[in-house]
């Protein structure tokens, strides 16, 4: 099963900032024990927001309008990800409690969020057209 | 915190560290079936005390404190309380005060070990993978009776059994060096690969656990290029692992018939996996390593992945890296595969060389690919009447029902 540990940003992230050394020393040892253990499957840190822009579509069938960054919602914003692959949920957890604070000042945040994987989007697209099938036999 | 939440915790820590608890008590105790029981006493333990006390805040390290604890007292009773015990006694006390990344090595000495074992070669086949996926990979004997489509009560058995046979070939746990190393560690590398296709060959839907094998053969492949990095073969079965694995999605059609490489919609393969293997391989150029039969797979396997359209594949590449497997590891298949990679680059007469050569091969007599690629080559070289016994042949050689149906159809094309 695979599994997204999201790093949320922070005003250090965000400031573009590099971590402190013990920090980034915790970081390499927590790497190090995922890539030990076979589980992760990729690792990226992101660039602070300020160089990104964001396209959203207000109006749908309109053009999109584009907004550079930064962004202000600091705590909604992603710094970096790491992609574990891992057998069970619990797992996953698991692993996710033993990552160091990744930003301090109590501003760390991280979330754990499951990766779609073939299996079970087949199975998801089996299920709808199920359901597909069923709603048109309630139609008269 | 509620209890079945502490278990649920429990649970996932156990996942992450029951090999290498299992791993260092067989150490102390030099045997791999008590270690694992100790294991279970040990987990036991936890599930006992931490709804109460909490989790501990190195849980790791906890178990194997205590772990090892059981084993030493285990020792003690038994009254084996002579030299050797009182060694690791001491080197335990030393281990007190050392820091952490020497410990880190100690456990993978000990994993390494723990594998080596349960691929030794005085056991089955079956026995290996079945240990190997109890022991190393935390699988339950129903989980893996379900993933072989086998009773629960055969697996046990077996591994019941190759757990006596350990004991009484009183294999020692230890990592073997020299000769002995190479030789050993092709076993463990056949075992992780076995485990892979066994999974790999399952077709989907049908038996939801047998992908699993295929994720613990590449979880326990990561694990293992990280403890030998400088084992190119590792590296090369990681890199065919990753890179067939990569194709999960689109080698079954809709209706779970399996489709060929050459008809796979490649806009389905997965990238992040074949760039995975593609950097493995590349581990393999940058520690100078020889390519062994896996790394040549892993390149050919590689170099498919590369062609973004089935006619861009660069053949004559793959020829020449058929010809470097034929030559580390000679086989019947292998020279037929060498036989279509052939047709593909020089011309089906080229190919057809090879086929030839092949006839009398024993092992092949009923394989109905040697027919199948015969007749596909004479039919090419509008060679009509003998393609049309050709897959006839094949067709009556195919346990496939599905394949049979396809070679009938392809013979009638050519009647």
């Amino acid at each position: 099963m695979l599994f997204m540990l999201i790093v949320k940003a922070s005003k250090n992230s965000e400031g573009g900032n590099r971590p402190s050394s013990e920090l980034n020393e915790a970081m390499r040892k927590y790497n190090e024990e995922l890539v030990k253990a076979g589980v992760r499957v990729a690792a990226k840190g992101l660039h602070p927001s300020s160089n990104g822009i964001r396209i959203s579509y207000p109006k749908p069938g309109e053009k999109p309008v584009v907004t550079d960054g930064p962004f202000t919602e600091t705590k909604e914003l992603i710094a970096g990800f790491i992609l574990i692959d891992v057998k069970s949920r619990e797992e996953a957890i698991e692993w996710a409690m033993r990552m160091p604070d990744p930003m301090g000042h109590g501003e760390g945040q991280i979330e754990l969020r499951q990766v779609y994987e073939a299996p079970e989007l087949s199975e998801m697209l089996a299920k709808e057209a199920e359901l597909r099938e069923k709603s048109e036999k309630r139609r008269p | 915190m509620t209890n079945c939440r502490t278990h649920r915790t429990i649970e996932g820590i156990w996942t992450v560290e029951s090999a290498r608890i299992i791993a260092g008590v067989a150490r102390i105790i030099q045997d791999v079936s008590i270690a694992e029981d100790l294991a279970q006493d040990t987990l036991a333990i936890a599930l006992e005390k931490w709804p109460e006390s909490g989790i501990p805040e190195k849980p790791g390290a906890w178990l194997m404190t205590v772990a090892k604890r059981l084993a030493i007292n285990l020792l003690r009773r038994n009254k084996l309380r002579d030299q050797k015990y009182e060694e690791i006694g001491r080197k335990m006390e030393f281990k007190g005060k050392t820091d952490y990344d020497s410990i880190d090595e100690e456990i993978n000495d000990d994993l390494l070990r723990l594998i080596f074992t349960t691929c030794h070669p005085v056991l089955s086949r079956e026995a290996r993978v079945a240990l190997t996926l109890k022991l190393l990979c935390g699988l339950k004997t129903d989980e893996i009776a379900q993933a072989f489509l086998v009773s629960e009560s055969t697996i046990a058995q077996r591994i019941v059994r190759a757990k006596r046979t350990l004991s009484a070939s009183k294999v020692p746990f230890e990592v073997p060096c020299g000769l002995e190393l190479s030789r050993r560690m092709s076993s463990v590398l056949d075992v992780i690969y076995l485990m892979f296709n066994e999974g790999y060959s399952a077709t989907g839907g049908e038996n939801w656990i047998r992908p699993t094998l295929c994720s613990e053969a590449i979880r326990l492949g990561r694990m293992l290029a990280e403890i030998l990095p400088e084992e190119p073969e590792v590296h090369g079965l990681i890199a065919l692992m990753e890179i067939q694995a990569s194709r999960f999605k689109a080698r079954i059609g809709p209706s779970g018939e399996p489709i060929l490489l050459q008809d796979q919609n490649r806009a389905l393969w997965d990238d992040l996996l074949i760039h995975r293997g593609y950097s493995a391989l590349k581990r393999i150029e940058q520690i100078g390593g020889a390519y062994g039969p896996y790394s040549l797979q892993a390149c050919i396997a590689a170099c498919h992945a590369k062609a973004r359209t089935a006619s861009e594949t660069d053949w004559q590449e793959i020829s020449a890296l058929y010809d470097a497997l034929s030559q580390v590891a000679p086989s019947p298949i292998v020279e037929l595969n060498r036989a279509v990679a052939i047709s593909m680059a020089y011309g089906p007469a080229a190919g057809l060389e090879i086929v030839d050569a092949l006839e009398d091969e024993p092992s092949l007599k009923k394989y109905h690919l040697l027919p199948a690629v015969r007749g596909d080559l004479l039919a090419k070289l509008e060679r009509n009447e003998e393609a049309c016994a050709e897959f006839k042949r094949a067709a009556s050689l195919t346990q496939n029902e599905q394949e049979r149906a396809l070679l009938l159809k392809r013979a009638a094309d050519y009647v």
